[in-house]
């Protein structure tokens, strides 16, 4: 190690998936010196399961990733080669953007930005082991590689994937490693599971590659790409690659008779596999397993680039036999021909309880150490990318000084994954999904660089040109809600054509918007404004409009909360002591170590009356502890 | 409220009596009976002790001593009971001695219980329940208190909770999994219908009767001209053997309160001043405003004026009172008869007040619902309506979870979590 005075750098990243890319890359946005180490260099952004970005909610996380100025949603509209916006009919807080990606692209996108970016360097090599500043501290010092090569940092961010300890199992076979052709992190996971961290298995599976050109795609209905113009980027100008169109076929009793036939071989059924799996992404053998009667199940066929004839069957992730995995393709519509290229499995692997970690992904007992993606038992490329950001800009706003953004469940996903994370921990892998933010009304995907980039911008995470578009967009912003503060009645909108109920009285032109007829384009004509909004801007005014009425009634529940977070609760709170809480109640409490009360009401099970006991425990703590003073 | 505090009451009734229990809870409780009794006696062991005046050393009393170390006593903190003898003097001189040690007040009404709430050994619906057992005076009070200690509401609320999870999970499945998933699509028609469903089911729990009345009694107020006889009527029911006089609340110029219990039920029995149409004298005419807010706040009424000629209201019984003998009645044979000198037709007229004062209280079996619960159902109620008429998912989802707020409100549970459980337990989801 060189003298501990200057180390290499700043912050080491370990992994080059979604998570690790992200963490390099706000960091060194932010000014630290970061190192990312990968097993191979050129495996750095691969999608190692679905080539797509994106969905409900998980598109909330991608754009604001983005209002972060992050990189996952640049190389997603780099690599898109369909686009769907899910939840169209629906109100916007549910929209979410999706897009399949073109492999090669989207990792060839994130090396460029990541090369790109001032700070940070990209070594290849295996990490076999932390580095701290004695044998007995928790404080980081490093980390040592495979080669005994040692390089010094003041903090480490894991972002491993499903590389720690990773198993993978395919009908009789077993295969170490975190992805198909690829090493598992052995030596690390031991150094890691002998620190006495809560670690636990999970699983997640994949499901066969296709070869594309031995489906008939013509017998097949079409999903085309919705032909629209929204990216995934506040800062993509335009689409810029080719679209393609999926297909879709489905299961049938056949299919399902073939799966049974080889449950007795599933290593999921078998008992080989102990990790609980996601209940929203189970294997097809799970879903013949606990929903036998349905009489089918759609399945996606998604092309995996332009230039490959790779094609990914979503919905069939399937650790069965190959022979099985055949049979099963081939009994469904479109696929009697065809040839599996690269057969399903599921992985094993190791991740750490979340509850040992704080807000910012730090460990907590440790002095520099940071976990980010599905290490933390998390599922999905943008749940990854989102705890990348986090624990990116924990370790650099550590080193560099600088306060935390405010994120919170009222203003983000981030934070209610973050949150969830690390105070209820993980049962299964956690995915993201709408019904988690309780306010989902004001966290829609449209208004994701209204909501956070003023806190990118503070922190530094945010580039100038980035700035520069987003001034651009608020001052639009605040000149059209401006030119909708006018007054109007119902007979002014009547005359624009808008059918309006009459005894509403006359109010602000932006306080009809939540009549749904109206449109604010249709307003602008009644206040005869002549400024030319760009459509985001004007769509994101319009659903502000539309619910405004909910989302005051929010506010005010926000506010109510507001008093309970003021209220803080020491990290070493003996809740063994209280009376009156259950055992479960004190295991979780004590796990997930809330450090507000209100963080405490939010731990599940926990009731109004042991809140209240925590309460005037944490009360009664801090008065002995004025009177000691 | 400061938990430091230690605080303590007088909790047997009031003195003389043969006995006084006073009982001290808080931090401080031991150290008080320590300064009191020169010692602390073993736990949950009777203990006799002579308590001394710590300022003046005057010996107070001689008392019984029982102690309740933390956290296994009624309020979850050390609490020590002194039995002392009944007499007001004692009561007070021991209260006294107790209020001049530092860090010990006076408990506030109903301190006792917040504090067992505080401390987590009951959960608020019980807690509620308890400080209506303990105000409780007649049998059909007590048992509805104590139904509601052994948690009979929780479990319908829990019920109603159960059927607002899944229709939330089938609300979410459309939002959170359709346009990814095969989900079969939901109609609107089926939540609309769930929804208004379990809304009037909580609007008929809101029906009935509030725990108020049987709290605090069925009013019942009797009305006519002056010199209709009913201060005799009122008399007379009040000296019914059966009747409990159990306190005079107020006697003003214009309106005398009397409760009393028939069969276990509260009433309140109320003597307005005589209604004429014109008057002259402005202090009778003020005892007139106050009768007929008395009318208005009635829960029955007997009228003994000019048939027909009562107040409107609800429930009005004919009362004819005019004469001693049921040939001379005056009313027509719908109203009751009743001889305030001679007591005949009192038992009829009584069995008709309770046959109609049980179907306004809570069922004696069910469970009476408070001001606060009945806020929170409400709610619950009305969010369900609203999400019955909303078309757009999002205000559905909306109007959903605030019903579940609401429900959560008062039992304390609930997580989206659970919302998650039920939407992953229906549906097969997920690619």
């Amino acid at each position: 190690m060189k003298s501990r005075f200057s180390p290499d750098f700043d912050i080491i990243i370990v992994g080059g998936g979604h998570a690790g890319c992200e963490a390099a890359a706000v960091a060194a946005r932010m000014g630290a010196r970061v190192a990312l180490v990968s097993f191979q260099r050129d495996t750095i952004g691969a999608m190692s399961c679905n080539p797509a970005i994106g969905g409900l909610g998980k598109g909330h996380l991608v754009r604001e990733v983005d209002a972060f100025d992050g990189i996952i949603a640049r190389a997603a509209d780099d690599a898109a080669i369909h686009y769907r916006m899910l939840n169209a009919s629906k109100g916007a807080a549910v929209q979410g953007p999706r897009i399949q990606a073109d492999r090669r692209l989207f990792k060839a996108s994130v090396q460029r930005q990541l090369a790109a970016t001032p700070n940070l360097t990209i070594l290849q090599g295996e990490a076999a082991a932390l580095l701290f500043t004695s044998e007995t501290s928790q404080k980081i010092a490093g980390l040592r590689l495979a080669d005994d090569g040692e390089i010094s940092a003041a903090a480490v961010i894991l972002a491993t994937g499903t590389f720690l300890g990773g198993k993978l199992f395919r009908g009789e076979e077993r295969l170490e490693g975190g992805r198909i052709g690829e090493n598992s992190a052995l030596r690390l996971a031991d150094q890691i599971r002998g620190a006495g961290l809560p670690m636990a298995r999970l699983k997640t599976g994949t499901p066969p590659r296709l070869d594309g050109r031995t489906i008939d795609w013509a017998a097949l209905p079409e999903q085309p790409s919705d032909g629209g113009c929204w990216t995934m980027s506040a800062m993509t100008k335009r689409r810029a690659v080719p679209e393609v169109f999926c297909a879709m076929t489905r299961t049938n009793h056949h299919t399902h008779d073939i799966i049974r036939s080889g449950l007795d071989r599933s290593p999921l059924f078998g008992g080989d596999i102990q990790g609980q799996g996601p209940r929203y992404c189970p294997s097809i053998e799970d879903k013949i397993f606990r929903f036998g009667d349905r009489d089918g199940h759609q399945i996606f066929l998604e092309p995996e680039a332009l230039d490959s004839h790779y094609v990914y069957p979503n919905g069939i992730s399937t650790s069965l036999p190959t022979d099985i995995q055949i049979a099963l393709v081939q009994s469904m519509p479109g696929l009697a021909q065809c040839e599996i290229i690269v057969s399903g499995y599921a992985v094993e692997y190791d991740y750490i309880d979340p509850r040992a970690l704080d807000h910012s992904l730090a460990v907590c007992g440790f002095d520099g150490l940071y976990c980010a993606g599905q290490i933390n038992g998390t599922t999905g490329y943008e749940e990854a990318a989102a705890q990348g950001l986090i624990a990116g800009m924990g370790a650099a706003c550590r080193l560099l000084d600088r306060p935390m953004p405010a994120l919170d469940r009222s203003n983000s996903y981030i934070a209610v994954m973050i949150d969830d994370l690390v105070l209820q921990g993980v049962t299964e892998p956690y995915r993201m999904l709408t019904a988690r933010a309780e306010y989902r009304l004001r966290l829609r995907a449209d208004n994701a660089a209204t909501r956070l980039t003023p806190l990118a911008i503070e922190v530094g995470a945010a580039g100038e040109d980035r700035k520069s578009a987003f001034f651009g967009q608020m001052t639009q912003r605040d000149a059209l809600i401006s030119a909708l503060t006018d007054h109007a009645t119902a007979d002014d909108l009547a005359r624009a054509g808008l059918p309006v109920k009459a005894d509403a009285g006359r109010m602000p032109l932006i306080d009809w918007l939540r009549f749904p007829v109206v449109t604010v384009k249709a307003l602008l004509t009644v206040s005869r404004e002549t400024i030319a909004f760009s459509e985001s801007i004007m769509a994101e005014v319009e659903q502000d409009g539309r619910y405004a009425p909910y989302i005051q009634r929010q506010e005010a529940e926000i506010r109510d909360i507001a008093a309970n977070e003021r209220i803080g609760l020491p990290s070493n709170f003996d809740y063994g002591a209280i009376a009156g809480l259950s055992n479960e109640m004190v295991e979780r409490l004590s796990l997930a170590r809330p450090d507000t009360l209100a963080a405490a009401a939010r731990v599940r099970g926990v009731t109004p009356a042991a809140l209240a006991a925590i309460l005037v425990h944490a009360k009664r703590a801090s008065t002995h502890a004025s009177q000691a003073a | 409220m400061s938990a430091a505090d230690t605080i303590f009451a007088l909790s047997s009734g009031a003195p003389p009596a043969a006995i006084a229990i006073i009982r001290i809870s808080g931090p401080s409780a031991f150290a008080a009976v320590q300064l009191l009794a020169g010692r602390i006696p073993a736990a949950r062991r009777p203990s006799l002790a002579k308590l001394y005046d710590p300022i003046d050393h005057a010996l107070l009393d001689e008392a019984l001593l029982l102690l309740f170390p933390a956290p296994n006593s009624a309020t979850g903190e050390d609490l020590a009971e002194l039995h002392l003898h009944g007499g007001r003097a004692v009561v007070r001189a021991v209260e006294r001695a107790l209020a001049a040690i530092p860090r010990l007040r006076p408990a506030q009404a109903g301190e006792f219980t917040r504090r067992a709430f505080l401390n987590g050994r009951m959960d608020l619906n019980e807690a509620e329940g308890l400080s209506d057992l303990l105000l409780a005076e007649t049998e059909h009070q007590r048992r509805a208190a104590a139904n509601m200690i052994g948690g009979g509401f929780s479990r319908a609320i829990g019920g109603w909770r159960e059927e607002l999870l899944h229709i939330s999970a089938l609300t979410e499945a459309e939002l959170d999994l359709s346009d990814e998933d095969d989900v079969a699509d939901q109609n609107t028609n089926v939540i609309c219908d769930a929804c208004n469903r379990l809304a009037e089911e909580i609007h008929q729990l809101l029906q009935q009767p509030q725990a108020e009345k049987l709290r605090d009694g069925l009013r019942i107020v009797l009305g006519g001209p002056p010199n209709s006889g009913k201060s005799t009527l009122l008399n007379a029911l009040a000296a019914r053997e059966a009747a409990i006089v159990s306190d005079i609340a107020g006697t003003t110029r214009d309106v005398i309160e009397v409760p009393i219990s028939i069969e276990g039920i509260p009433l309140i029995l109320t003597d307005t001043a005589g209604i004429r149409n014109e008057c002259g004298d402005p202090v009778e005419a003020m005892g007139i405003a106050r009768a007929r807010g008395a009318f208005a706040g009635a829960d029955m009424i007997l009228w003994l004026g000019p048939q027909g000629e009562g107040p409107n209201h609800p429930a009005v019984i004919e009362v004819d009172t005019k004469s001693d003998l049921a040939a001379d009645r005056i009313k027509s044979g719908d109203a009751l008869w009743v001889s305030g000198k001679t007591g005949a037709g009192l038992a009829a007229m009584v069995a008709e007040i309770l046959h109609r004062a049980r179907g306004m209280l809570p069922p004696a079996d069910g469970f009476a619902v408070n001001a606060r619960q009945r806020g929170w159902l409400t709610e619950a109620a009305g969010a369900l309506r609203l999400a019955s008429a909303a078309d757009d998912w999002l205000i559905i989802a909306e109007q959903l979870r605030l019903a579940r707020l609401a429900l959560d409100a008062l039992t304390g549970r609930a997580h989206t979590e659970d919302l998650l459980d039920t939407l992953f337990g229906t549906f097969c989801v997920g690619k």
